[in-house]
């Protein structure tokens, strides 16, 4: 589903990001990458949403090589792949159903499906009946699983989410997590970047740890394996 | 994708009000380059008129025969010059005919011409230009022939004239530029501001795999609506403004000079056409500009 060969992303001011990298992600696996701030997380989820260009080697993203996208076609690459931030990014100004309608209304999606699948989602995280709340009067565990929603209306094969119990208590992040799971099960593959040792060493599932732009660990059934 | 044009429209209008004080600092920002542009425009149309018309009358070149020259050196006068180049016409003018066209072109004050004992004005010729270029050169070839008294040209009016409208018209074409150039700017600060205040917008947009075109839309629209509204404004505000200056050269008063003048039908009708073309231009152009760094994610 996702595969890195051999890639290596230096930075104008000399930073070397990523280095060398080689990965192979499966359809349907749920990954955690892990490491110190800076070891090149953050660089790696750009890379494959096509938000940095890497220097070198390959990128392979649900069968397509994205290494040499076109600008024009990096829209249709994000719509195969749901992303979830620490902080949600949740527009202020629309209710939780215009948020994830949004999301629909950008591919062009007919407004008729529109109106059936918004209320399945929320029933999917949790929502229902919350649709015509505005952000601000969800809590943090709530929004962040109206972002989830707006990340996978869409249905795409890949979620990619950025710390995403960040700035969640434990109790609500296991709740995140069980979302998670689910979308998971339903054979979505999940790339999740965390910071979250409780989390990473639960779950049981793959983890990958970079550090210093390099993959120090890839272990099947891992662990978080940080003293932070 | 497709392009929803009422849902397009609905959003701008929307960002439009929201952002009202900015909006109405564009629409007036346009309408007044616009309104400059239309006086510029509304006198070099009329300069441009009044030099054509006087062209055609200053076209010709007067040639004064003088009194002891015989018909028959008279004709081969005339045979003479029709030879010369540039020359595309001669007609002979006698003195009477001379003073029988200026009664009339006095008209009410003719009676003044009638206390002369005798008629002062010389025999002439009236010659014709195939093109203005020749002037100067026409007018030395016959004043070195024999017989003629005199040549009277209107070159030099002619040529101030045209060195006038010329000028003008550069003259106009810069402050034109220049204007369009500011109002461009002002449109694209007032998108900018939409575009920061929905910067988050954008963002969320771009991740869920918008493409830059459904993101631009909105916007283009937005500037595109504030530079025709300014188009609007300053079209009323020209129909206004040159009517009521054309009823006052109208009034008996300054009658002589408006017989050259455009009407304001034909105006408004041209500025119209124009004000929208260069306001829609302006506001696209300025949106554009100003979403070109946030695309960028």
């Amino acid at each position: 589903m996702i595969e890195f060969q051999n890639v290596s992303k230096k930075y104008d001011n000399g930073v070397m990001a990523l280095d060398n990298v080689n990965i192979k992600i499966e359809k349907g696996e749920f990954v955690f990458i892990v490491g110190p701030s800076g070891a090149g997380k953050s660089t790696f989820i750009k890379t494959i949403l096509k938000e940095v260009d890497v220097s070198t080697g390959k990128i392979w993203v649900d069968e397509t090589n994205i290494t040499r996208l076109h600008r024009r076609r990096i829209p249709y690459l994000r719509r195969k792949v749901g992303v979830v931030f620490q902080d949600f990014r949740l527009l202020p100004n629309k209710t939780v159903y215009e948020n994830i309608a949004f999301a629909m209304e950008i591919v062009g999606t007919n407004q008729r499906i529109i109106r059936k699948q918004v209320p399945m989602i929320l029933a999917l995280v949790g929502l229902m009946g919350k649709g015509n709340v505005y952000p601000n009067q969800l809590s943090g565990g709530e929004q962040q699983r109206v972002s989830i929603a707006r990340a996978m209306i869409n249905n795409p094969p890949i979620l990619i989410a950025d710390e995403p119990t960040g700035n969640l208590d434990p109790e609500t992040s296991w709740e995140i997590m069980k979302i998670l799971r689910t979308i998971n099960r339903r054979g979505t593959t999940i790339l999740m970047a965390t910071h979250d040792r409780e989390i990473v060493d639960i779950m049981r599932k793959r983890v990958i740890a970079l550090e210093k732009g390099n993959v120090a660990r890839d272990d099947k059934i891992g662990v978080y394996g940080y003293d932070d | 994708m497709t392009i929803k044009p009422i849902f397009t429209l609905k959003t701008a209008l929307k960002s439009l009000w929201r952002n009202r004080m900015m909006s109405i600092a564009s629409i007036s920002s346009v309408s007044a380059t616009l309104i400059i542009l239309g006086i510029i425009f509304a006198l070099i149309i009329n300069i441009n008129a009044m030099a054509q018309s006087a062209k055609d009358q200053f076209n010709s070149i007067q040639v004064y025969i003088g009194d002891d020259v015989s018909a028959e050196e008279r004709e081969s006068l005339q045979t003479t010059i029709e030879g010369i180049t540039g020359v595309d016409q001669v007609i002979y003018e006698s003195r009477s005919d001379a003073l029988e066209q200026m009664k009339e072109s006095w008209q009410d004050n003719a009676y003044l011409l009638e206390g002369l004992e005798e008629n002062p004005l010389p025999n002439s010729f009236i010659v014709y230009l195939t093109d203005i270029y020749y002037s100067a050169q026409v007018v030395s070839t016959m004043s070195t022939l024999p017989g003629v008294e005199e040549v009277k040209s209107y070159q030099d009016i002619v040529e101030t004239l045209l060195n006038f409208t010329e000028m003008m018209r550069k003259a106009g074409m810069i402050i034109m530029f220049v204007l369009i150039a500011i109002s461009t700017f002002i449109i694209h600060n007032t998108i900018k501001l939409a575009v920061n205040a929905r910067r988050r917008e954008i963002n969320i947009m771009k991740y869920v795999g918008a493409t830059n075109w459904f993101i631009r839309w909105p916007f283009l629209t937005e500037g595109t609506l504030l530079g025709m509204m300014g188009a609007g404004v300053s079209t009323l505000v020209m129909k206004f403004l040159y009517t009521y200056v054309y009823d006052l050269l109208n009034s008996d008063f300054y009658a002589l000079i408006s017989a050259y003048v455009v009407k304001p039908e034909v105006l408004v009708g041209d500025l119209i056409f124009l004000f929208f073309i260069i306001g829609a231009g302006i506001g696209a152009l300025g949106s554009i500009w100003s979403m070109r760094k946030y695309l960028n994610v």
